[in-house]
């Protein structure tokens, strides 16, 4: 198994024993930290996050089954350059996306362009509802989550683009605060960009898509409730914002206004950061026996009485289908070229890929067009014969419903795991937000999957957490670092 | 504040007050027991204790007879019986959770410690040696959460909220122990000053921690007047009624703030006849029919401001 790990792209040696240069101050400061010291490090981390409460809930166990999310102390660094190259691409096509979604619920330029196909328009995702409404600042993803790939040096790809309610920042968040407190000289030596104030970026961004007019624009987080696996996050950002943490009971519909029940009366409510899918916002319109949503928003909202932070009917835009044309929107909407590239991927619903894929199940990753979280995919080198057949059959009953992409060798990073550090296959969300100003905060949530030679990094498959590490400068120097170490060195004989 | 996170800290409250009254009821009536009484027989004794705490139906629908046995185990563990021990700290660690982030890491952490706890309880036998200990627990750990919301809360309106649920439910408490307990143990024809069972009056005394206070205030023998005044009257008795309505008031008249509203009124009027009520007056009409009509007006106030407050149906 280890061979085969060697193959990949690894962030700190690209080749064995060539460090790239922005490790080789962390590098010489690991190897003389003793492994024992790093793993007290990590139990000391999990106490405090257990203490804090970081911690989600597995959905189906019993009351008071709070599991906590692996967490990595070894971080993962990205050069200054490369996230020059990174931010300028997750932003070109966060405001590329912004704008098809604007398209499709308006004129559709781009469908009579011929560039992507009407067939977007039948996608369950797509919501008619929302055809004609105008948002303000016409932004529709507020708050995106990019997921990065990288497979060599210079290749990164786009894995996928999350504009619904996309999760995570809290731990982009929370591990960076542990890993100052963890290791406050490493940040020392190294000029880390700061991400904590990311809250700060996201309040500003939701006060400036209130409905015009609106001086001091009353902002809620609505969250499904305390049982959502999520809910830690909902609480962090809410009292990191200092709004009220909602739910949908505590929301009412009035005169085209949308107002939370207070003990001071009702009050009206301007801008909702919602974490609830569309499918559970309004009983009224969409799933009928929701209990999480509140009746009747949807129609305040088509009439401008109240801000969605995402807007309805993103899902059309973040959809395993839709994914192949953001390039091409790119092109068609900035008139710019795409900074990052896309995965190539194969559309089972033509028949030439379609061929192709079942011919090539065994090499591929075969994904459901809806499916998240790492849940319904196949991944064709790590399954058995028998998996490979029942996918076969599942690909042939609804083609359309899936689509394929080339088994991507993704880079690897060093990772503290049972037997010491080991490479482990890593990704990377960056959060983006669009309010009068599209910006992304230099860092995001890397995940990390923890099973040796495993691919799948979803937090529900087992999968961890790093700190990211954007650093401000790429030349600092491994002379400074090393005196730290001589300086444990010394630490150590004196004791 | 949001109204659902002012009810689940009015109501966490509630419950633990709950919880401490059912174990003082239950510590008092089980040390009754074990004194010769002249008045009612064991069986009187226990179902009052029922009729204090629980739904007195309820229980002889699912026991049948009231015994130290069957009473202890409705009041302590039964998780049918919603005013059980068991099922009010439930409740509150529930509604506590509900709302943990606005709460102080240490009241949540003070709360769910004590749900913890409560595991030690659930294999011991509480009809034997056991139930002292426990009742002393529960106590204790109320006296706790009191602290320390007292020690670590900011004093907005979700402090106020958390007050409100204390005091309304004690109210709601002493005024049924002492209907309870008068009728039970009052002779028919009795003359201030005359003869009554010194074990008994000071039972009650001990079950609202005011046995000493007593002796301080009065330094005479136990007489069911002075017990009645001490309890609903004084209002330096931190249990009584009247010291209730002193920390509800002020509570009302600032959550309710410039708004017209129920709440204000009725607990005003309560607080009046507490503030400026004579005992004798009291008598005149009958403590009971008084504290019946107390028991209910209490009652509409928490319904009031749950409907103005904490539901805030438009």
């Amino acid at each position: 198994m280890s061979n085969t790990v060697e193959q990949f792209f690894d962030e700190m040696q690209a080749k064995v024993g060539d460090v790239r240069s922005i490790y080789k101050a962390y590098q010489s400061w690991l190897k003389n930290v003793p492994t024992q010291q790093l793993v007290a490090k990590r139990a000391e981390a999990e106490l405090l996050f257990r203490r804090v409460g970081i911690t989600f809930n597995v959905y189906g166990e019993a009351d008071g089954a709070e599991r906590l999310i692996p967490f990595d102390v070894i971080p993962r660094l990205i050069s200054a350059k490369e996230w020059t190259h990174l931010s300028a691409g997750v932003v070109q096509r966060v405001r590329a996306l912004n704008m098809f979604l604007h398209d499709i619920y308006h004129q559709q330029e781009i469908i009579q362009a011929g560039i992507v196909p009407y067939t977007i328009l039948s996608n369950p995702q797509y919501r008619p509802e929302m055809f004609g409404v105008d948002v303000p600042n016409q932004i529709y993803a507020h708050i995106a989550g990019v997921d990065l790939v990288r497979t060599s040096e210079s290749q990164f790809y786009v894995l996928e683009d999350n504009l619904r309610t996309p999760s995570g920042v809290s731990y982009m968040l929370e591990n960076r605060k542990m890993m100052m407190r963890l290791f406050p000289d490493l940040f020392r030596q190294y000029s880390v960009a700061p991400v904590e104030h990311y809250p700060h970026v996201l309040l500003n961004n939701l006060r400036s898509v209130a409905q015009s007019g609106v001086q001091d624009p009353t902002i809620v987080l609505l969250s499904p409730g305390a049982y959502n696996s999520a809910y830690f996050e909902h609480a962090f950002l809410a009292q990191q914002m200092g709004i009220e943490l909602v739910e949908g009971q505590d929301l009412f519909v009035r005169n085209n206004a949308v107002y939370m029940r207070t003990t001071q009366g009702p009050r009206r409510v301007d801008v909702i950061y919602r974490r609830i899918d569309d499918d559970f916002l309004d009983p009224l319109v969409f799933k009928p026996d929701s209990m999480l949503g509140v009746p009747g928003l949807l129609s305040v909202y088509r009439n401008g009485g109240v801000t969605l932070a995402n807007a309805v009917g993103t899902g059309a835009a973040d959809d395993k289908a839709t994914y192949i044309y953001v390039p091409e929107m790119i092109k068609f909407y900035l008139n710019e070229e795409p900074i990052l590239q896309n995965v190539p991927t194969y559309e089972l619903s033509k028949e030439d890929d379609l061929a192709y894929v079942l011919d090539h199940l065994d090499e591929l990753v075969v994904k459901e067009v809806q499916g998240s979280g790492g849940y319904g995919m196949l991944v064709g080198p790590a399954a058995t014969k028998q998996e490979l057949a029942e996918f076969k059959l599942r690909i042939l009953s609804k083609p359309s419903s899936y689509i394929a992409q080339p088994t991507l060798a993704l880079s690897t990073c060093p990772t503290l795991v049972e037997k010491g550090i080991a490479p482990r296959h890593v990704d990377l969300r960056p959060f983006v937000l669009s309010g009068k100003t599209v910006s992304v905060v230099p860092g995001g949530l890397c995940r990390v999957a923890l099973k040796e030679g495993s691919l799948v990094v979803n937090s529900s498959q087992g999968g961890g957490t790093k700190d990211t590490w954007v650093l401000e400068r790429d030349d600092t120097q491994p002379e400074k670092l090393t005196q730290t170490s001589k300086q444990i060195q010394k630490e150590e004989v004196a004791c | 504040m949001l109204s659902r996170t002012a009810d689940h800290l009015y109501w966490m409250a509630r419950y633990i007050e709950r919880a401490e009254n059912a174990a003082r009821v239950l510590d008092v009536t089980y040390n009754m027991s074990l004194v010769p009484t002249a008045t009612g027989n064991d069986a009187d004794l226990w179902q009052a204790a029922v009729e204090i705490t629980g739904n007195i139906e309820a229980f002889e629908r699912d026991y049948g007879t009231a015994n130290a046995k069957n009473v202890i185990q409705y009041l302590t563990m039964d998780s049918n019986n919603s005013s059980s021990i068991y099922s009010a700290l439930r409740s509150a660690r529930e509604n506590a959770r509900a709302v943990r982030v606005t709460m102080t890491t240490e009241t949540w952490e003070n709360i769910n410690a004590l749900w913890l706890e409560f595991d030690q309880f659930l294999r011991k036998d509480l009809t034997a040696e056991g139930l002292s200990e426990f009742c002393d627990w529960v106590k204790s750990r109320s006296h706790l959460f009191r602290g320390v919301c007292f020690g670590t809360m900011l004093r907005d309106e979700a402090f106020s909220f958390v007050r409100l649920g204390t005091f309304i439910e004690r109210a709601d408490n002493t005024a049924r122990l002492l209907n309870i307990k008068y009728d039970f143990l009052m002779p028919v024809q009795y003359q201030m000053g005359g003869a009554v069972d010194y074990y008994e009056w000071s039972a009650v005394l001990r079950s609202v921690s005011a046995f000493q206070a007593y002796q301080k205030i009065y330094s005479d023998a136990i007489d069911p007047v002075r017990v009645s005044e001490l309890l609903v009257l004084r209002h330096d008795m931190p249990r009584s009624l009247h010291a209730c309505y002193d920390e509800i008031m002020p509570i009302i008249e600032q959550v309710a703030a410039n708004r017209q509203s129920e709440t204000k009124r009725l607990a005003g009027e309560l607080h009046a006849k507490l503030h400026y009520g004579k005992m004798q007056d009291i008598f005149q009409h009958g403590l009971h029919e008084f504290l019946e009509s107390f028991i209910h007006s209490n009652h509409v106030l928490g319904e009031e401001i749950q409907r103005s407050f904490l539901s805030a149906t438009v």
